[in-house]
């Protein structure tokens, strides 16, 4: 089974902390709180304590290692690239080894540690139904993850008929000379978007590509990371490198941000990219594929929609920003317009929402202004949690604007106009 | 017990959700970027003057130490609890209140950050010109305590310059206003400026009124890379001969050169040996003849190539160069001692030229870069502090660089204070009679020295920092 990272693993880079303070005009937890525990250089300090004995493992600790969306902006504009993240991830794996998991942290487990009681779940039946809400025991962290309560205020998609595993075949076949591609989905895609999961595997497959989309995958790991799951990481991870193990894949794609963040080993986890083949975001593969000039090179249409692009932090953070603007531009339905903070994040960070829900509403309700000035009429994004929280936070603000996936324009863009 | 009891009167002032005496706020509030630890008793988030005032008098009846804190960023240990005490975090107070454009004011609360309010004026067409390196993150409440300056200061000056009218609470209480909202006042004495700089040891910031500027329309920017330092500093007086003030005048010497060129690839010729990273900024139309003007002047000086950015993304790249020098620093060795020292312009390449001697002489490598235009030169004696030895060379070398510093008629530090860091140095600038007239303003307005104690005057200078893994 794959390891995970200990505190004591990041001994020399807490070290490599110089206290400059540079980590808070990036922190969205920090710019909220004005909090020295809430951003990057006191959760280090606070690291650096527990290492030398100086801070027990106590509640208090707990509470500001829970604040942190594990966007990872403190890392990437740190003059000394300290893996804050990586860090929190463990302490919190540490936190959780001795006190459990929080009731959160539970749901997480049950939620994503099995398969068959996601699909049960979603199988023809409202999420958010009370009579389905009844039905799990009082106990269950399902409640504290998706509770009525929680979600009551909340814009939420209509939940989805099939997953995608109903809707897409294991493997597609491409042309002789294309390699294979596989396909990860993760769970969002999976059961809450999974329009946006089909085009993930189709529009490879109509450029050539044979497509493997394996039905043994699960869960990224994110929540798990998320909430100091040690064991689940290590066994989530094992699961997904079984179902890419049947066949030789070479590229592997994401089109959720946070599933490429935690696989591509942002985290600087052992468990890392459990992958033999590169992990690619989608939109880094299209730009690749040639389909810019292809879009560009469509007929405009003469009734175009104003489009703003929102970018969720694990794309940012791995330097993924300039792909799904130039596949926007170029989009011939499309007007684009760079909205202002368009790479402040969303305030979802997976768990984070439930256990902070109106800090993370706050952070959320920085994107409005942005998005009000744009004028935009669609906000696109590469992230199904950014999305989500996107749409709640136009509808919480009364703005007529529709969160979108990029990969859904580019697919109306390739059906062409509806006649 | 005395800290319990003082909880709960803090607790009446604030509100019990944001005061604390846990060990967790304790450490996270316990330093700077200076990188020393020492613990704070409680910490404490007001939310305004009244509020800063109860605490202020609550800590002088009780004669326990006040440390006011913006984001905790300075470099010379100014924020840091060195004798434990009340750490006053100001974060909370972060509005800015106005923006008139009538008057070209602004006010705002300490907690505001330099970046956020430059936003808010720039998009109503005006200017707030001191740039610290911090300026995204440090606050102008911590950035009037040292009267921070910037690159742009050639131009425009230092923060002092901007500061109209102040509220403070004194350290024993008293809220107190100086100056106002006009340019002209000499009504009483200048509080304004006593205020501006005294490291937080003379009261607590509550609210400023700042002067703006109209925001310049445009600016322009070139590199200039020379075969000696000597070029380069002559090139700085010659630009000002030539009546231009330019807006900026980075330099970087050979040192800071081969540390950049170490860590990235830089397009530079290889004899160069001191670069010049000159802005202007003004109206569009005359901005490009400024630039070839000044092409012009300095091309006697040994230029070996003059790049100006004609794009955005030109000026972008320029201005990479210079950022890159901090961060390629650490490959040097594990510590670094950053000074701030300004001698007058003329005297730079004395400075520069005593500072290469130092470095053979004591085989230790400095790097040096910084603000040529105002003769402010951040010197980087890199070390290992793991060597045996190594800390009393260091300290040997400071306080050789300081005593060359004051030589050639400059000073100590041109915008980073003196706090604990250059306290023992601080003689060597100041004769015993002005230092002796500044402890009397001190004792004066503090009486029981409660108000950010241990720092400036060097027999304040604390014992033993509170020390942690990683520091």
């Amino acid at each position: 089974m794959a390891e995970n990272t200990t505190l004591d693993d990041y001994r020399e880079q807490i070290a490599q902390c110089v206290r400059c303070g540079a980590c808070q005009a990036h922190c969205p937890v920090y710019l909220e709180t004005g909090r020295e525990g809430s951003v990057a250089r006191g959760k280090i300090v606070l690291a650096a304590a527990v290492l030398a004995g100086e801070v027990g493992l106590e509640e208090r600790l707990r509470e500001e290692m829970s604040l942190c969306l594990l966007c990872g902006s403190c890392v990437v504009k740190c003059p000394n690239r300290v893996p804050t993240d990586g860090i929190v991830g463990a302490l919190r794996r540490q936190l959780a080894d001795r006190h459990g998991l929080s009731a959160i942290g539970k749901g997480v487990a049950a939620l994503t540690g099995s398969k068959p009681l996601l699909r049960t779940l979603l199988k023809g039946a409202d999420l958010l139904s009370p009579l389905l809400f009844k039905k799990i025991p009082q106990s269950s962290g399902l409640h504290l993850r998706f509770s009525p309560d929680l979600l009551r205020d909340r814009s939420l998609p209509p939940l989805p008929e099939r997953s995608l595993f109903a809707l897409m075949p294991e493997f597609l076949e491409g042309e002789a000379d294309k390699p294979l591609i596989g396909i990860f989905a993760g769970c969002a895609i999976t059961y809450l978007y999974p329009e946006v999961g089909e085009l993930l595997v189709r529009l490879p497959h109509s450029l050539g590509f044979s497509v493997f989309f394996p039905k043994d995958q699960g869960c990224c790991g994110m929540p798990a990371f998320s909430s100091g799951n040690g064991p689940l990481i290590g066994k989530l991870a094992d699961a997904n490198i079984a179902a890419f193990a049947t066949r030789k894949v070479e590229t592997i794609l994401t089109a959720c941000a946070s599933c490429h963040g935690m696989l591509a080993g942002h985290y600087a986890e052992k468990a890392g990219n459990p992958f033999a083949g590169e992990l690619v975001d989608i939109h880094v593969f299209l730009a690749h594929e040639g389909l810019i000039d292809r879009l560009a090179a469509l007929p405009r249409w003469p009734q175009r929609i104003r489009v703003a692009y929102h970018d969720p932090c694990h794309l940012r953070a791995a330097g993924i920003v300039k792909q799904p603007r130039d596949l926007l531009r170029a989009l011939p339905q499309v007007d684009y317009v760079e909205m202002e903070d368009a790479g402040l994040c969303c305030g979802l960070g997976g768990t984070f929402t439930a256990a902070h829900p109106e800090l993370s509403r706050a952070i959320a309700d920085r994107k409005v202004a942005g998005l009000r000035a744009s004028g935009a009429a669609i906000v696109a994004s590469g992230c199904p949690g950014c999305i989500l929280q996107l749409q709640d936070i136009v509808d919480r603000a009364g703005l007529p604007v529709k969160a979108v996936h990029t990969l859904e324009l580019i697919g109306q863009a390739l059906a062409g106009p509806s006649p | 017990m005395r800290e319990h009891h003082l909880l709960e009167q803090l607790a009446e002032i604030v509100g019990t959700a944001h005061v604390s005496a846990n060990i967790v706020d304790r450490i996270t509030h316990s330093f700077d970027a200076t990188q020393q630890q020492w613990l704070p008793d409680l910490v404490v988030h007001p939310a305004t003057a009244e509020e800063v005032s109860r605490i202020v008098r609550l800590a002088n009846a009780e004669r326990i130490p006040v440390l006011p804190r913006g984001a905790g960023s300075g470099f010379t240990g100014g924020s840091l609890p060195v004798r434990g005490g009340i750490v006053v975090v100001l974060t909370r107070m972060n509005r800015i209140l106005e923006i008139d454009t009538d008057n070209l004011i602004a006010v705002v609360e300490p907690g505001v950050v330099t970046g956020w309010l430059q936003r808010e004026v720039e998009r109503l067409g005006l200017f707030y010109p001191p740039d610290p390196a911090s300026k995204d993150f440090s606050t102008l409440g911590g950035n009037i305590a040292e009267c921070a300056g910037g690159p742009r200061c050639v131009k425009y000056g230092v923060t002092r310059d901007y500061v109209l009218g102040l509220e403070v609470v004194t350290p024993t209480g008293e809220i107190v206003h100086t100056g106002g909202r006009t340019m002209k006042n000499v009504v009483g004495y200048d509080l304004t400026r006593l205020f501006v700089g005294s490291e937080g040891t003379l009261g607590i910031v509550t609210r400023i009124t700042l002067r703006l500027l109209p925001k310049p329309e445009a600016r322009k920017t070139m590199l200039v890379a020379f075969a000696s330092i000597d070029g380069a500093a002559q090139a700085v007086s010659a630009i000002i001969r030539g009546k231009i003030i330019p807006t900026t005048l980075e330099f970087m010497d050979a040192a800071a050169i081969a540390c950049v060129r170490k860590a990235t690839p830089l397009d530079l010729p290889l004899a160069c040996r001191a670069v010049l990273i000159v802005e202007v900024d003004g109206d569009k139309a005359l901005l490009a003849g400024q630039a070839a003007r000044i092409r012009e002047i300095i091309q006697p000086l040994g230029v070996l190539e003059t790049r100006i950015a004609e794009t955005d993304e030109e000026s972008e790249a320029i201005w990479k160069v210079r950022r890159s020098v901090s961060p390629s620093l650490r490959n040097l060795n594990p510590n670094k001692f950053n000074e701030d020292i300004v001698v007058p312009r003329s005297k730079v390449p004395d400075m520069i030229r005593a500072l290469e001697q130092l470095s053979n002489r004591h085989g230790v490598p400095i790097v040096n870069f910084g603000h040529a235009g105002d003769g402010n030169i951040h010197v980087n004696v890199m070390v290992d502090l793991s060597e045996p030895g190594m800390g009393a060379t260091v300290q040997q070398v400071l306080h050789e660089i300081f005593r060359t510093a004051t030589e050639l008629g400059g000073s100590i530090s041109g915008e980073h204070g003196i706090g604990t860091a250059k306290a023992p140095f601080i003689a060597m600038e100041l004769d015993r009679a002005t230092l002796d007239t500044m402890r009397t303003i001190k004792r004066a307005l503090d009486p029981n020295n409660i108000m950010n104690p241990g720092k400036i005057f060097p027999d304040e200078a604390p014992g033993t920092a509170f020390t942690s893994a990683g520091s």
